[in-house]
């Protein structure tokens, strides 16, 4: 289908959303990266029955402390698309790259730059 | 078990606001089970903590460990060397892992990161119950194997109370009446003939009354 979404965008597979954890968002977010999105399948076609409704209680609890540190629970999001939704995921992926540009840099990044530290890799593996 | 919650991390933040190398220490047994306080929640807790300070631009070590059992001597002792690598410990445990820490690790703050709230089951994932009030002397076989003093509200121990209606609690309809759930169970039971029994007082004194307790247990010490 060729189409585009921001470059910016890391790609981190997982075998289910039901995988993705707390820690593994807040580590990303140490990391330096803006914003992380959870992108999971529609909600009752989960191939493993509930995964993707763990991950929304995760993504949840994630805004909740990101709320409570002052760090900005928009941030963090959670989405739910199918296999064959190929056009909704790039426009998803602009999507939450506008809002998080909005937001502007990691705060960690920030406070980097302003006590003069050099800046880490924004991205998580 | 004992259960536990996780303390806001406001709390947190402002009890080690001003130590610059701090342990974050769960323990792997009750607390892990309620996932307030295991390795799961250390890492969680240590990874909020990192966040923040760094966000406000404050350079902190925060690092991550979680000991078999805060509450036995012997699992903590193998921290002792390390402790003064760190200028503050908050501990996951619950609250007797905390202090229990605190003796040992004389001179080193230690913080509590979790509530430590009862005695309970778990009923389902992620829900918990209290189920005993640890008063001492249990007298749960003449009440059908359910315990008046932490199932009712007010502890009665001739129950029930006139607020009990259609089974709950007069203090919240989602609260089951203990001496309903009682009196149903004697009946399945056919042990009505104790719900009809009076019981006489409790002797407080094996309960919190008494001070603090303590129980030795002669033919196990060394
Ligand atoms: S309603 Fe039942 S549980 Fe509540 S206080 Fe009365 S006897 Fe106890």
């Amino acid at each position: 289908m060729r189409l585009d979404y921001p470059p910016n965008v890391k790609i981190i597979k997982v075998p289910c959303t039901g995988r993705v954890d707390v820690i593994h968002i807040l580590r990303a977010l140490e990391d330096g990266a803006d914003g992380v999105m959870v992108a999971g399948c529609m909600e009752g076609d989960c191939h493993y029955q509930s995964g993707n409704l763990r991950a929304r209680k995760r993504v949840t609890y994630v805004q909740h402390i990101l709320d409570q540190i002052g760090f900005g629970a928009e941030r963090v999001a959670m989405y739910n698309l199918s296999a064959g939704m190929g056009v909704r995921f790039a426009e998803i992926a602009r999507e939450i790259t506008e809002k998080v540009k909005e937001l502007g840099p990691n705060p960690i990044r920030r406070a980097q730059e302003a006590s003069g530290e050099s800046t880490k890799e924004a991205v998580h593996g | 078990m004992v259960k536990a919650k996780p303390k806001p991390i406001g709390e947190i933040i402002d009890y080690v606001k001003d130590f610059d190398k701090v342990l974050v220490a769960g323990c792997d047994g009750c607390v892990t089970v309620c996932e307030a306080g295991g390795l799961k929640e250390v890492q969680v807790l240590a990874s909020s903590l990192r966040l923040y300070f760094n966000k406000e631009g404050k350079r902190k070590d925060i690092e991550e460990t979680s000991l078999t059992r805060q509450c036995d001597r012997e699992y903590l002792e193998p921290l002792l060397d390390k402790i003064d690598n760190y200028d503050a410990v908050v501990s996951l445990a619950c609250g007797v892992g905390a202090q229990f820490m605190a003796e040992l690790y004389k001179g080193k703050p230690i913080f509590p990161g979790v509530d430590t709230c009862f005695i309970g089951s778990t009923q389902e994932r992620g829900v918990w119950v209290e189920r005993c009030q640890a008063c001492g002397q249990c007298i749960i076989a003449s009440t059908g194997g359910i315990c008046p003093i932490a199932r009712c509200s007010k502890r009665m121990l001739n129950g029930p109370c006139g607020g009990s209606e259609k089974g709950s609690c007069e203090v919240s309809k989602d609260t089951p009446c203990g001496w309903h759930l009682i009196y149903e169970r004697l009946k399945e039971l056919g042990q009505l003939d104790h719900f009809e029994a009076p019981t006489d007082p409790k002797d407080w004194t094996t309960s919190r009354d008494g001070g603090p307790r303590k129980i030795v247990k002669e033919d196990v010490q060394p």
